[in-house]
C-alpha cells in the first residue's frame, strides 16, 4: 500500500479537521511556559536546598502551627458549607419562592468578588466594634482575629463550590425515584436519608473537597480578619509571604511544598474514594 | 374523616417545612453573602459622597485602576486564545494523554494564590533562577508589571478552556465535518461554524476570567512589590489604604471592585438564562 | 463509478472493517444495511473522506481519491442528526458550500442566491429560506440537510441513516420522495440504514454488512429470496432455524395432515394480511413462527399440527455466520 499506509502511522487518530498541530502545539507550549515550568521551580528549589534545610523550615514549630490552623479552619469551613450548601442547593432546586433567581445568582458572589474586598468587608462586620461584632463582643464571643474569623472567611469563599456541585445532581435526580420510594411506603425522612442523600453524596463530596482545597490556600479574604499573630492566627500562605518578605526563598519554598503535597494528597485520596464508589455503582 | 391532616403530595415536603427550610437558607445567605456586600458600600459612603469621590479620584487610586485594566486587557485575551486552541485540540481530535492534559490545565485551580506568585519569584526574582541574567540585561519582571501579568495569566489560566471544553465536547464535530465536506477550509470552518456555536460560552468564560484577573490579590501581592503609582493594582491598593487606616478610601476602591463583581454576576446570570449555559463549580 | 477496494479499518484494537470490496455504478441507489457495529457507517465515512482507511483504496471514476481530502472529493454528505448550522438561516445553510469557495471558483452572489432558492424549491421548502433550522420540523430539517449537500452538485450523495431521527409517518413520505428525487436528478447515492424494510423499498442494490464484512450484495429480491448467509437470512426478513439446520421463512411453512415435524400451537394472531401462528417443535421445544393465508383457517391454540417446508435453505459452514 503506497501513500495511504505511510500517512496513517501517526500517534493520534487521523481526522478530517485541520489545525491539530497548530492548536495542540500552541496549547502545550503555553501550558509549559505559564504553568509547568514555573511550578517545577518549587521542586527544583526544594531539591536544591537539602533535606535538613527543608525540614528545618518546612516542619518548624511555627510552620506546623500554621498548617494546623490552615487545614483545621479549611476543614471546619468545608463542613459548614457542606451542611448549608446542601440546604441552599435543595431550596433553590426544589422550592419556588419570590426572588429565587436573584438569590441563585448571588450564590456566585464569592467567585466574582475580589478576595481582598471580602476580607475587609468581613473584618468590618466582625471586628469587636463592627456591625455584628459589637453584639457578640459583650457575650465574650470573639470572631475577628481568632480562628473563628478565619473560618467565617473560608465559609464565604467556599460556599459556591458546594452549592454548584450539588445543584445539577439534585435537579437531575428524577422525581420518579422519590415517588417510587413513596409508593413503597417510605416516609419523607426515609426517602431523603435512603434515596436522595446517597444519590447526591458524591457531588456533595466533590463540593466539600473543592471548598476545602480552596480554603487551605486562601489568602486575600483571610489576612484581614485573622490578625496574623504568629503561632496563633498565622495561616500557612501568610507564613510564605512573611518568609518572602525576609528574602528567605528557601523557607517560602519549603512551606509551599508541604502545603501543596498535603493538598494534593487529600484531593487524590478523595478522588480515589470517589472513583471506587463510581465503579461500584457502574455509573 | 376523623383526623384532619394536610394532604402532602408525595415527593415533597409540607408547606411548613418548606417555609422553614427556605427561611433558614435565606438567613444563612443574608448573613454570609448579603451582609458583607452591603458593608462594602455602606462603609465606602460612611462619610458621604464627597470623601468617597475624593478617594476614587486620588491619583494613586487612579493609577491602580489603570494598571488593573491594563493587566486584564493583556491577560484575558492571552487566555482566550489559549482556551480556544486547547479546546479545539482536545475536543476535535483523539490522542493519547488527553486526560493528563486536562488535569494539567486545571492545575492552577488547585495551587494557592500565594504559591502562584512564589513560583514566579523563584524563577525571575533577584535570587531566582533567571534573576542574575535578567538583572544583567536590565529586564525587570518581579516587582514590575510583567510579573503581575504572568501571575495573573497563571491564576486565570483554566477559565476559558474549562468553559469551552465541555461545551464543544457536547456539540461534537458533526457541524465541522459538514462544513469541511462542503469544501470549507480550517479558518472558514472555525469562523463560520465553530465560533458562532460557542460564542456565548466563550463570552461566559471570558467574563469569569476577567473578574478573576481584575480581582486577584494573593498572587499579585507576592510579585508586585506594592510600589504606589507603579505596580499597585486595585486590590493591592485596597490593602494599602486599609493598613494605613484610611478605611473610607479602602472601601471606596473596594466598592468599585464590588460593583464590577455585581456587573459580572448580572451578565453571567443573563447568559445562563438566555443561552442555557450551566454554571459549574470549577473556579 | 465508485470502486472500493480491500478497505480495512480498526479503531484501536477494535476491527471495524476487514477487506471491503464494492463497486457502484453511476446512477445507482445503494443501501448499506446492517446492525449497529457492522461497520456500515464507517464505510460510508471512508468513502466520503471523513474517516481514513488503514488499508485499501477508494476510486471515483477510476481515480484513486484516498489522499484527496473530503472537501475536494465533491461528495454530498447528509449527517444522521443533519448537522445544520443553527446560527444560519436555511438559505445560508444551503448556500454555505458555495460561499466558502475561493473567490475565483465562487459563483456571483446573485447566482448563489438563485441556486439556494432553486434547491429550496427542489426540496419543497419554498418560502422557508429565511427561517432558522430551530424553527423547522424534523422532516423539514432533513430536507434542508439534503439541499445543502446537493448545492455543491456532488458526484456522489451519501446519507447516514437519513430517516433515523424521524417518526414513522414522516419517514414513509420522505422515503418515497427521496427515491423520486434520486431518479429525477440522476444522482448516485449510498445510504446507511439498519432498517431492512427501508433498504428493500428504496435501494437498487442492497449491501448487507455484519461485523465489518460484506455478507451479500444484491438486488432487494436477491437478498430476500436468496440470502447468501445465515445472517442475511435472519437480518433481512424473518427466518425459523430448525434443529436440523434448515432455515425457513414463516410463509414458506405450510400445515399438512401428516408429517415428521410436529408443532404445538401456543398463540395465533393476525399480522398484516395473514395469520401468524407461534408454536414449539415437539421434540426440541424450538420456537417456530408460521404465516398462513388469511383466507385459510388457522389451527387452534393448544392443538398439535404437522408442518412441512415449501422452501428451505441450508448454509455451509462458511455461510453459517
Amino acid at each position: 500500500m503506497p501513500s495511504m499506509t505511510t500517512r496513517k502511522t501517526t500517534w493520534r487518530a487521523p481526522s478530517v479537521l485541520p489545525g491539530f498541530g497548530l492548536t495542540f502545539g500552541f496549547s502545550l507550549a503555553w501550558l509549559s511556559l505559564i504553568v509547568l515550568i514555573p511550578l517545577s521551580m518549587l521542586f527544583i528549589k526544594s531539591a536544591g536546598m537539602g533535606w535538613q534545610a527543608f525540614v528545618d523550615v518546612g516542619f518548624s514549630e511555627r510552620a506546623l502551627t500554621a498548617y494546623r490552623l490552615s487545614f483545621g479552619t479549611a476543614l471546619a469551613a468545608a463542613f459548614v458549607n457542606a451542611v448549608f450548601g446542601l440546604l441552599v442547593a435543595w431550596v433553590l432546586v426544589r422550592y419556588a419562592f419570590p426572588g429565587k433567581r436573584v438569590i441563585s445568582a448571588l450564590v456566585d458572589l464569592p467567585f466574582a468578588l475580589p478576595t481582598a474586598v471580602a476580607g475587609i468587608a468581613l473584618t468590618a462586620l466582625y471586628a469587636p466594634s463592627g456591625w455584628v461584632g459589637q453584639y457578640l463582643d459583650p457575650l465574650g464571643i470573639k470572631v475577628a482575629f481568632t480562628p473563628i474569623g478565619i473560618t467565617v472567611a473560608l465559609v464565604f469563599i467556599g460556599l459556591p463550590f458546594v452549592v454548584r456541585s450539588v445543584e445539577p445532581v439534585l435537579a437531575d435526580l428524577g422525581k420518579d425515584v422519590e415517588e417510587a420510594a413513596a409508593t413503597l411506603g417510605a416516609g419523607r425522612a426515609q426517602t431523603f436519608a435512603r434515596v436522595i442523600f446517597p444519590a447526591i453524596l458524591p457531588a456533595l463530596f466533590t463540593g466539600f473537597a473543592l471548598a476545602f482545597a480552596r480554603g487551605v490556600g486562601e489568602y486575600g479574604s483571610v489576612i484581614f480578619i485573622s490578625g496574623n499573630m504568629p503561632g496563633k492566627t498565622e495561616i500557612a500562605p501568610l507564613l510564605i509571604v512573611t518568609q518572602l518578605e525576609q528574602y528567605n526563598y528557601d523557607g517560602a519554598t519549603a512551606i509551599a511544598m508541604v502545603m501543596m503535597l498535603v493538598s494534593f494528597a487529600v484531593l487524590f485520596t478523595l478522588n480515589a474514594v470517589q472513583s471506587i464508589r463510581r465503579r461500584r455503582l457502574g455509573a | 374523616m376523623t383526623r384532619k391532616t394536610r394532604k402532602v403530595t408525595p415527593g415533597t415536603e409540607s408547606r411548613t417545612a418548606q417555609v422553614l427550610l427556605i427561611t433558614l437558607a435565606l438567613a444563612f445567605l443574608a448573613f454570609f453573602l448579603m451582609l458583607p456586600l452591603i458593608a462594602v458600600f455602606s462603609e465606602a459612603l460612611k462619610q458621604g459622597i464627597g470623601p468617597f469621590l475624593d478617594a476614587v479620584a486620588n491619583p494613586d487610586a487612579f493609577s491602580a485602576i489603570r494598571l488593573t485594566l491594563i493587566i486584564a486587557a493583556i491577560s484575558v485575551p492571552l487566555n482566550m486564545v489559549f482556551g480556544l486552541a486547547a479546546s479545539w485540540a482536545i475536543t476535535k481530535f483523539s490522542f493519547p494523554g488527553k486526560n493528563l492534559l486536562l488535569t494539567l490545565i486545571d492545575l492552577p485551580f488547585s495551587v494557592s494564590p500565594v504559591v502562584s506568585g512564589l513560583i514566579f519569584v523563584l524563577l525571575f526574582g533577584a535570587q531566582g533562577l533567571l534573576g542574575p541574567w535578567l538583572s544583567a540585561h536590565g529586564v525587570k519582571i518581579i516587582f514590575a508589571v510583567p510579573g503581575i501579568i504572568l501571575a495573573t495569566v497563571f491564576i486565570t489560566f483554566p477559565f476559558v478552556a474549562r468553559e469551552l471544553i465541555p461545551l464543544m465536547m457536547e456539540q461534537g464535530k458533526e457541524d465541522e465535518e459538514a462544513a469541511v465536506s462542503l469544501g470549507a477550509n480550517g479558518w472558514q470552518t472555525f469562523w463560520h461554524v465553530t465560533l458562532p456555536n460557542i460564542r456565548w460560552g466563550l463570552l461566559y468564560g471570558v467574563l469569569l476570567c476577567n473578574a478573576r484577573a481584575m480581582g486577584e490579590f494573593g498572587a499579585v501581592s507576592v510579585v508586585s512589590g506594592h510600589i504606589r503609582g507603579e505596580t499597585n493594582t486595585m486590590p493591592l491598593h485596597v490593602e494599602i489604604l486599609y493598613n494605613e487606616y484610611d478605611f473610607v478610601g479602602a472601601f471606596a476602591v473596594a466598592s468599585l471592585l464590588a460593583a464590577l463583581a455585581l456587573v459580572t454576576l448580572v451578565l453571567k446570570t443573563v447568559l445562563e438564562w438566555r443561552f442555557d449555559l450551566h454554571s459549574g463549580a470549577r473556579h | 463509478m465508485i470502486r472500493v477496494e480491500n478497505i480495512t479499518k480498526r479503531f484501536g484494537n477494535y476491527p471495524a472493517l476487514h477487506g471491503i470490496d464494492l463497486e457502484i455504478q453511476a446512477g445507482e441507489f445503494i443501501a448499506l444495511l446492517g446492525p449497529s457495529g457492522s461497520g456500515k457507517t464507517t464505510l460510508l465515512r471512508i468513502i466520503a473522506g471523513l474517516e481514513f482507511q488503514d488499508e485499501g483504496h477508494v476510486h471515483f471514476n477510476g481515480e484513486d481519491v484516498s489522499d484527496i481530502p473530503v472537501g475536494k472529493r465533491n461528495v454530498g454528505f447528509v449527517f444522521q442528526q443533519y448537522a445544520l448550522f443553527r446560527h444560519m438561516t436555511v438559505a445560508d445553510n444551503i448556500a454555505f458550500g458555495l460561499t466558502v469557495r475561493k473567490a475565483r471558483n465562487r459563483p456571483p452572489k446573485a447566482e448563489i442566491k438563485a441556486r439556494a432558492q432553486e434547491l429550496l424549491r427542489v426540496v419543497q421548502l419554498e418560502g422557508l429560506g429565511d427561517r432558522y433550522p430551530g424553527q423547522l420540523s424534523g422532516g423539514q430539517r432533513q430536507r434542508v440537510a439534503l439541499a445543502r449537500a446537493l448545492a455543491i452538485e456532488p458526484s456522489l450523495l451519501l446519507l447516514d441513516e437519513p430517516f433515523g431521527a424521524l417518526d414513522a409517518k414522516v419517514r414513509k413520505d420522505l422515503r418515497r420522495w427521496l427515491r423520486d428525487l434520486h431518479k429525477q436528478m440522476g444522482l448516485t447515492s449510498i445510504f446507511v440504514t439498519h432498517d431492512q424494510e427501508e433498504a428493500l423499498e428504496l435501494a437498487d442494490r442492497v449491501v448487507v454488512m455484519d461485523h465489518g464484512r460484506i455478507d451479500q450484495i444484491g438486488t432487494p429480491e436477491q437478498v430476500y429470496m436468496e440470502p447468501a448467509t445465515a445472517f442475511v437470512s435472519h437480518f433481512v426478513g424473518e427466518t425459523n432455524r430448525l434443529p436440523d439446520g434448515r432455515h425457513i421463512r414463516p410463509h414458506d411453512i405450510e400445515i399438512v395432515a401428516e408429517g415428521r415435524d410436529r408443532v404445538m400451537v401456543d398463540n395465533v394472531f393476525r399480522k398484516g394480511g395473514s395469520w401468524r401462528v407461534e408454536g414449539r417443535l415437539h421434540e426440541t421445544g424450538t420456537i417456530v413462527e408460521i404465516d398462513i393465508d388469511s383466507h385459510d383457517t388457522p389451527p387452534a391454540v393448544g392443538e398439535t399440527v404437522a408442518i412441512a417446508a415449501k422452501r428451505a435453505r441450508i448454509f455451509s459452514a462458511a455461510e453459517q455466520r
